[in-house]
């Protein structure tokens, strides 16, 4: 504990030597503040700067506070932003340690030897780009430019993003889709005509009953969504957690259903039946609304709560005393879709069954139920029209997952690697803000897809994995040195948040912008970034709705207000929903003309040999993905994951509490690191579970090198979902090791 | 004027954004901390109950480490808050081991530190860093001497328990249950 105080106290002080010295200073002002002087000094006290965070993809509006000697102190939340209402949660408040983190990104590099070796040298920033530009030319003119992909999560991939489609490439995909939320908004576009987005539209402040089905809010921080949970307590509503785990949820909540892991669809459809014999449901809004009542009405009849006891463990009493509480809040009842939902290949249907079952109580578009969100529209500074892509990026995936409605980051990564299958193979990645090493499942196929590439360069503010894998790396400032753009936020009250540098870039790192912007300069692509500071084009958007810049660099936020006031149907309101029969479909036409079940079934999956258990993983409160796992502040809090291992369990394997272990899964995959054990009645003896986002293999990042296991590192069996492409990753299966050694 | 803080367990999640807010308010340095957050679970699978809480100082009414500091250095301040002044503690640790609660710890520079309430807000009429930044508004901060502040109304109305209770200190957190 010592020395890593003294550590950073010296890094500290030379990090105030970098921030005041002249040299520096002149240097960013040549960039940034050129053609508007006022960005640090203005009429008002910039001792407070507006942001908006980008620890997670909440985005909460806050402000960020410096000390007397110019140095950020604290961030805290912005009274005036519907998605944290004043409130930062733990890695908000904390994300002062990402500008801190002294192992952050200093300077661009580029690779000199093989991949997969740390071996780089330091570049300029012109060498950086010119490397670049060269190589995304010729892999344009030798594969066409389909054979360019982006990957991205987090505010740069909008400006990367240009620079692809500008090239005649739409192979932009983040990993938040086909390996996070997209089986959800596939279901809800099914069922309502519409998807959830983010934030969610879930009305949790005005709910009486609240259905959590791995949803671990509270761990999982999504700010506005505690928020309105812990409301809801105050007010009394019933939660119902299901969850194989005792999650924190689970520990406020009035039911715990301890489900058999992988069942969680035999309890959707045992509640659908429950809810339509005992005639529970909202006969008016399914009669008014819904197409194809009769036919789940039969459909659900083989799945009584009898039946579910043998699949999911649950009694049927407890299935159906659930469903009566559920129907009794109804329609303030949300039976929420979750965030993180690609577990088992048929998420999709899973997802079908929430949302119909949502519709079966009436919750849809009812107070205390799903509202209708709002976004605020901005207008966009007029740029040229972007080429067509002579092939899009469903054509890279083989003409697979028609209803995906977008590209799917695990999709781009198979199409990478050659084969007789696929139309086309990607060469050439850009890969901005996400760890992709430890974001796709099955690691090895990753790394063997990157060494096809003929470039791959990343963009990030830490020396993740996936930077040890690149030929170029440009080191991004974070976002407490920035502009981004503006943050338009869908929600009860649309909102526009202002993201501005509290303090200049540390070390020899940019914005994201003008890396962008710099390699387009290159490529003859400049007609796509028409301003050369992006605050001026800020600026040019804010005008259009009735603000400024420099209004908004005193409020940081701005609601604005509804045109209608709709957030719930009206009584007897006739609406027509954007689906193929313009109802609610229980029944869907969409997914039977593709040739799937039209109505959600339950699969049997896999279970764990003898001796094994499911690897179920999740979130800290403190953490991010693995983005924060070296975050001083955050590290503080929590430094490792733990394994979850039931007291039963433990006696077998003779397991003792913070005893560290190794894990093998059942593709013989052995952890790289070992994780400590903790005994606890918190979890079923069939699994186990781990925070994600540790057990990081770069030394370069000291504080989490090797602390605690990856669970991405134990995800080799990927369970497809047919009719989007996610990547269902809870059919893995662990046992304990107490050595690492790989047998000969 | 008494103050006083009332969380609820009922709400906490236990994230940990009080520790994270007090460490960038107060400048306490990383690998220290005024509050924390403590989990007590209780049963067996599946019959289970845990409770969540944040702690702190108490700031008891009647403080064993304001009793035994040899200098003077711990003393009641505005509203019985119990305050440790920096330059006349001499890092003796008597109040650390006194502490029925282990809220007190040494600076990195020599002296004890603890939780302040975060006086310095209060008396520019803010709440202190913790119960201002808290995702579930868990926390309740006031004057329990004057009957319409919200420590007093939700204590009124909720049932509350304090942390042992049988040290006789007084404590001035309440946990409410």
């Amino acid at each position: 504990m010592n020395s890593r105080r003294q550590f950073l106290k010296i890094s500290s002080l030379s990090a105030a030597g970098l921030i005041f010295g002249g040299g520096l200073l002149d240097a960013f002002a040549s960039n940034l503040v050129k053609t508007n002087p006022s960005h640090f000094k203005g009429p008002f006290d910039f001792t407070r700067t507006p942001t908006y965070c980008e620890v997670c993809f909440w985005k909460c509006a806050g402000w960020v506070y410096k000390d007397e000697n110019g140095r950020i102190k604290k961030i805290i939340g912005n009274n005036d932003d519907p998605n944290c209402n004043g409130r930062f949660c733990p890695r908000g408040t904390g994300g002062v340690g990402m500008y801190n983190d002294e192992d952050r990104l200093k300077t661009p590099l580029i690779r000199t030897e093989e991949r997969g070796k740390q071996t780089f040298r330091e570049a300029t920033w012109d060498e950086a780009f010119d490397y670049i530009a060269a190589k995304l030319k010729k892999v344009k003119e030798e594969h066409g430019p389909e054979s360019l992909a982006l990957f991205s999560h987090g505010s740069g991939g909008k400006y990367f993003g240009n620079v692809l489609k500008g090239l005649g490439s739409n192979n932009i995909a983040a990993p938040s889709y086909a390996q996070c939320r997209g089986p959800r908004e596939v279901a809800f576009i099914a069922t309502y005509g519409q998807g959830i987005n983010s934030p969610e539209n879930t009305d949790i402040r005005d709910t009486k009953c609240l259905v959590l089905i791995g949803s671990h809010i509270g761990e999982n921080m999504h700010n506005g969504q505690v928020q309105e949970m812990s409301d809801a307590i105050d007010k009394g509503a019933t939660i119902i957690t299901v969850d194989p785990r005792f999650s924190t949820a689970a520990s406020k909540s009035k039911f715990w259903l301890p489900i058999k892991p992988s069942t969680d669809m035999a309890l959707l459809l045992t509640w659908m039946n429950v809810i339509i014999n005992e005639e529970l449901y909202d006969k008016k809004y399914v009669e008014k609304y819904c197409y194809g009542f009769d036919q789940l009405k039969e459909h659900v009849q083989q799945y009584t709560p009898e039946w579910a006891y043998g699949v999911t463990t649950l009694k049927p009493q407890q299935i159906r005393e659930t469903a009566r509480a559920m129907a009794n809040a109804a329609p303030a009842v949300i039976v929420h879709p979750g965030r993180h939902v690609t577990w088992y290949g048929d998420d999709t249907q899973r997802l079908r069954a929430v949302a119909i079952l949502n519709a079966l109580l009436g919750s849809w578009g009812r107070r205390g139920g799903f509202y209708n969100p709002e976004k605020a529209s901005v207008p966009h500074y007029k740029i040229p029209k972007f080429p067509k892509p002579n092939k899009s990026w469903r054509e890279a995936l083989g003409g697979k997952y028609k209803l995906a409605d977008l590209a799917l980051a695990s999709g781009l990564c198979d199409a990478s690697m050659p084969s007789p299958e696929l139309g086309h193979q990607i060469k050439a990645w850009i890969v901005n803000g996400t760890n992709l090493i430890n974001t796709l499942p099955n690691q090895a196929n990753t790394l063997k897809a990157i060494q096809e590439l003929d470039l791959i360069a990343v963009v990030d503010t830490m020396p993740m994995e996936i930077t040890g894998y690149a030929d170029v790396v440009l080191p991004e400032c974070t976002y407490l040195e920035r502009y981004d753009s503006l943050r338009v936020s869908q929600g009860r009250e649309p909102s526009i948040a202002l993201r501005m540098p509290a303090v200049e870039p540390k070390y020899n790192t940019k914005p994201a912008y003008w890396m962008a912007r710099e390699i387009a300069k290159r490529l003859d692509l400049l007609d796509y970034f028409p301003f050369e500071n992006l605050e001026d084009e800020i600026d040019w958007e804010l005008q259009q709705v009735g603000t400024s810049l420099e209004e908004m660099q005193r409020i940081g936020v701005k609601r604005i207000k509804r045109e209608v006031d709709d957030l719930y149907f009206a009584k007897d309101e006739d609406i027509e929903f954007n689906t193929n029969t313009g109802k609610i479909e229980l029944y869907s036409t969409s997914l039977a003309d593709e040739g799937f079940e039209p109505m959600p079934v339950f699969v049997q999956h896999p279970e764990p040999q003898e001796g094994f258990y499911r690897l179920i993983y999740g979130r800290a409160p403190m953490h991010t993905f693995s983005r924060t796992a070296n975050n001083p502040n955050l590290t503080d809090l929590m430094d490792e994951n733990t394994l979850w291992v039931n007291p039963k369990v433990a006696k077998e394997w003779d397991l003792k509490n913070d005893q560290y272990v190794y894990l093998e899964n059942q593709d013989g995959i052995i952890s790289d690191f070992s994780i400590k054990v903790r005994v606890t009645e918190r979890i079923r003896f069939d699994s186990v579970y781990m925070v994600h986002g540790f057990g990081h293999a770069d030394k370069r990042m000291k504080r989490c090198f090797g602390k605690g296991v990856s669970d991405t590192q134990l995800i080799t069996n990927v369970m497809t979902d047919p009719i989007m492409g996610g990547t269902g990753m809870r059919g893995n299966f662990v046992t304990f090791r107490f050595d690492n050694k790989k047998e000969a | 004027m008494r103050y006083a803080m009332a969380i609820d367990t009922k709400k906490c999640v236990g994230c940990s954004d009080c520790v994270v807010a007090c460490q960038t308010e107060n400048d306490v340095p990383i690998g220290y901390c005024r509050d924390w957050v403590v989990e007590v679970m209780d049963g067996t699978y599946p019959q289970l109950e845990m409770e969540i809480r944040s702690e702190r100082c108490n700031h008891c009414k009647n403080s064993p480490c304001v009793r035994c500091c040899p200098t003077g250095a711990s003393h009641y301040n505005e509203g019985g808050i119990v305050l440790v002044e920096k330059d006349k503690c001499i890092g003796c640790s008597a109040c650390i081991t006194s502490c029925p609660y282990d809220a007190r710890f040494v600076h990195p520079e020599g002296y004890v530190d603890k939780c302040t309430f975060c006086l310095h807000r209060v008396k520019k009429g803010m709440k202190p860093a913790c119960v201002s930044v808290c995702p579930t508004k868990c926390m309740y901060f006031g004057d329990l001497d004057d009957p319409r502040s919200e420590v007093s109304m939700i204590l009124k109305k909720r049932k509350w328990k304090t942390l042992i209770p049988e040290a006789g200190t007084k404590p001035q957190l309440y946990f409410l249950i």
